[in-house]
């Protein structure tokens, strides 16, 4: 107890030079908070817009069928059976199929991917409702990002050149019936939306789909011969993987601004040593053991991250509750590098994350207050008080 | 008597009728002159984009329609790369990165180096009278060359165009224009074939144009430079490793 007192007045008693410390610590604070807060607010995001708009409850894959290949979606088609037709018409169950084409918007040539859906689907957030207009054209609903980069908007008629399932070319017009915006980049660049049952009829493939989407209850269906069940774990890896690459990423700007903080507390206590040497063996000379000695001086350094704790408290969390509140306006276009981005990115700051990060910086000031204090357990009293110095 | 004025009427069309070959008959004369047991020409594709036109030039060996190995000479930024198509396979062998991968999929609907031609095009070899009911459908004037136009409709399912069209010299047997059609009845992809000259024997159309009907631009010509009928060329030209050579 004694100690903490002498510490806590010897910490104020330096004024200026504690506060310069204290205030670049607590600038270490909110960044590091604030960062980690960016960061795990993307990732709840993106992973609740990606299960909305994409993945559902899970996703059964035929067995060829490869995202990542593009090889495979000539033959990753398969009639669906009879055991899901009733949670098909319970809107359980939907079912997608993907199929290659080109269009020729203002008479450019670009390679497309058809996707067929139930129009009356709710399991996923798109509003297939669109595709429930019937006209003579091929009624199509694309995103934001491909009507920007096809130069199409609602009600442009563009051709579309496919081949149906026995390779055989097929082209017809399509009308642009909707529109949608969306976080998911995955579900809009190079894609175009259509009736499920019309691209069957295009493709030639009566009553079958590539994929078929679960709803997010946890309802659990039978596997089926052909199917392969995708989980939410496995279909938001990706997600997952990216954020654990940017924390690591982040940390090199941790490591930086801790560095940084705790090279002001080293030579701080480093010059506190060697200014405070009558100090130290007045304390040794009086009784006190060098162990106590070493403890008040590591115990000031440490002090310092109680404090910038307190102070970055004062203004950290009213600028990081702002934030999460109005959130972060990202830069146009920077989910068009594949993974979802909302326009706004509402930071979220958990309990866990505080006192991890309260925990690493008092963790790391104790440390670093301990290794120049060491020091002390080598002086002699009697040098100390005569200021000799070792 | 009004079956008797039918007949005068229709009498001066029996010479034409008696004279019009099958369909059949025109596409075998047809492959008399266009095809041949190997081939090695050069050639300058020049393709017109949107921002201006650009040349290819390159030197092919063909044997029959199932083998096939093209070296591309010029621009720079093309030479050394090379082709191989070995029946319903193709490589191709790219010098900057060292490396030689196959063509499928997907990748052969891409267009060949910005072209009207996928590579699927180039790899169209199949024999039209074994998927096609040709039947002349009548006659036509292309560069004031009378034609016969046959329509050919597939007669098996796993063709890429379910109907096409050709115009055919009446005297030469050399397509003038052929025209490729969707299931639906949509135009497709255009070529005229122009240029025709008499090399060993047979007539052959040194100049052609394709055009991708939906695509706008004026599309890509092919012109052959230089052709030689029926050479000998060693069975490694044809070979894997002949594309790194």
């Amino acid at each position: 107890m004694l100690s903490l007192k002498l510490a806590w007045r010897n910490l104020i008693g330096a004024g200026l030079r504690t506060w310069l410390n204290v205030i670049v610590l607590s600038i270490s604070f909110v960044v590091i908070i604030w960062h980690r807060g960016m960061l795990d607010g993307w990732h709840e995001q993106a992973r609740r817009d990606t299960i909305d708009w994409e993945i559902g409850g899970g996703q059964y894959w035929q067995r060829n069928y490869d995202p990542y290949d593009p090889f495979t979606l000539v033959d990753s088609h398969e009639l669906l059976p009879a055991e899901w037709q009733e949670q098909i018409a319970s809107n359980t169950l939907t079912p997608i199929l993907v199929s290659q084409a080109t269009i020729y918007p203002q008479g450019r040539m670009q390679s497309v991917l058809l996707k067929g859906i139930e129009p009356g689907q709710t399991i996923l957030k798109l509003p297939t409702e669109n595709l429930a207009e019937v006209s003579h054209e091929i009624p199509v609903m694309i995103g934001t990002r491909m009507a920007e980069s096809t130069k199409l908007n609602i009600d442009d008629v563009v051709t579309i050149r496919w081949r149906d399932v026995n390779e055989t070319f097929d082209a017809a017009e399509a009308k642009i019936v909707g529109l949608f915006r969306t976080n998911v980049p995955m579900i809009d660049i190079g894609q175009l939306w259509i009736p499920l049952e019309r691209l069957r009829q295009m493709m030639q493939m009566p009553g079958e789909a590539t994929i078929v989407v679960s709803s997010p209850e946890k309802v659990k269906y039978a596997d089926l011969t052909g199917w392969t069940f995708r989980d939410q774990k496995y279909l938001l890896s990706d997600i997952d993987q990216t954020i654990a690459q940017k924390q690591v990423g982040g940390s090199i700007i941790y490591v930086i601004l801790l560095l940084l903080a705790m090279l002001a507390i080293f030579d701080t206590q480093v010059l506190s040593i060697f200014r405070r040497q009558r100090e130290i063996g007045t304390q040794i000379a009086l009784g006190m053991t060098r162990g106590q000695v070493i403890r008040l001086f590591t115990l000031e350094g440490a002090m310092h991250s109680i404090l910038a704790a307190g102070v970055a408290a004062i203004y950290g969390i009213p600028l990081l509750s702002l934030q999460a509140k109005y959130g972060i306006a990202m830069p146009e276009n920077t989910d068009d590098y594949g993974m979802a981005i909302a326009e706004t990115i509402f930071p979220v700051y958990s309990i866990g994350l505080i006192i991890t990060t309260t925990i690493v910086i008092f963790i790391t000031a104790t440390i670093v207050s301990f290794i120049p204090a060491r020091k002390i357990s080598r002086m002699k009293p009697t040098d100390a008080i005569r200021g000799k110095i070792n | 008597m009004k079956i008797i004025i039918a007949i005068l009427i229709m009498l001066p069309m029996i010479p034409v009728w008696a004279q019009m070959p099958s369909g059949d008959e025109i596409l075998d004369k047809i492959d008399q002159n266009m095809s041949s047991d190997s081939r090695v020409f050069t050639s300058k594709m020049i393709i017109h984009g949107r921002r201006g036109s650009r040349t290819v030039e390159s030197k092919s060996w063909a044997v029959g329609d199932v083998k096939s190995f093209t070296e591309y000479l010029a621009p720079a930024r093309e030479k050394d790369t090379k082709m191989l198509k070995l029946e319903d396979q193709l490589w191709m062998y790219s010098p900057s990165t060292d490396r030689t991968i196959q063509i499928s999929g997907h990748m052969l609907r891409q267009s060949v180096m910005g072209s009207d031609l996928s590579y699927e095009d180039m790899m169209d070899d199949k024999k039209m009278q074994d998927h096609y009911d040709a039947v002349v459908v009548g006659t036509d004037t292309i560069d004031n060359r009378l034609c016969w136009l046959i329509e050919l409709l597939a007669n098996t399912k796993d063709i890429a165009y379910e109907m096409r069209k050709i115009w055919v010299d009446q005297k030469r047997f050399i397509p003038l224009r052929q025209e490729l059609y969707a299931k639906s009845g949509k135009l497709l992809k255009r070529m005229e074939l122009s240029d025709v000259v008499e090399i060993e024997n047979r007539w052959y159309p040194k100049h052609m144009l394709f055009k991708d009907m939906l695509k706008e631009g004026e599309g890509t010509e092919f012109i052959i430079e230089d052709i030689e009928f029926d050479v000998d060329i060693p069975d490694y030209r044809f070979s894997k490793a002949a594309l790194r050579r």
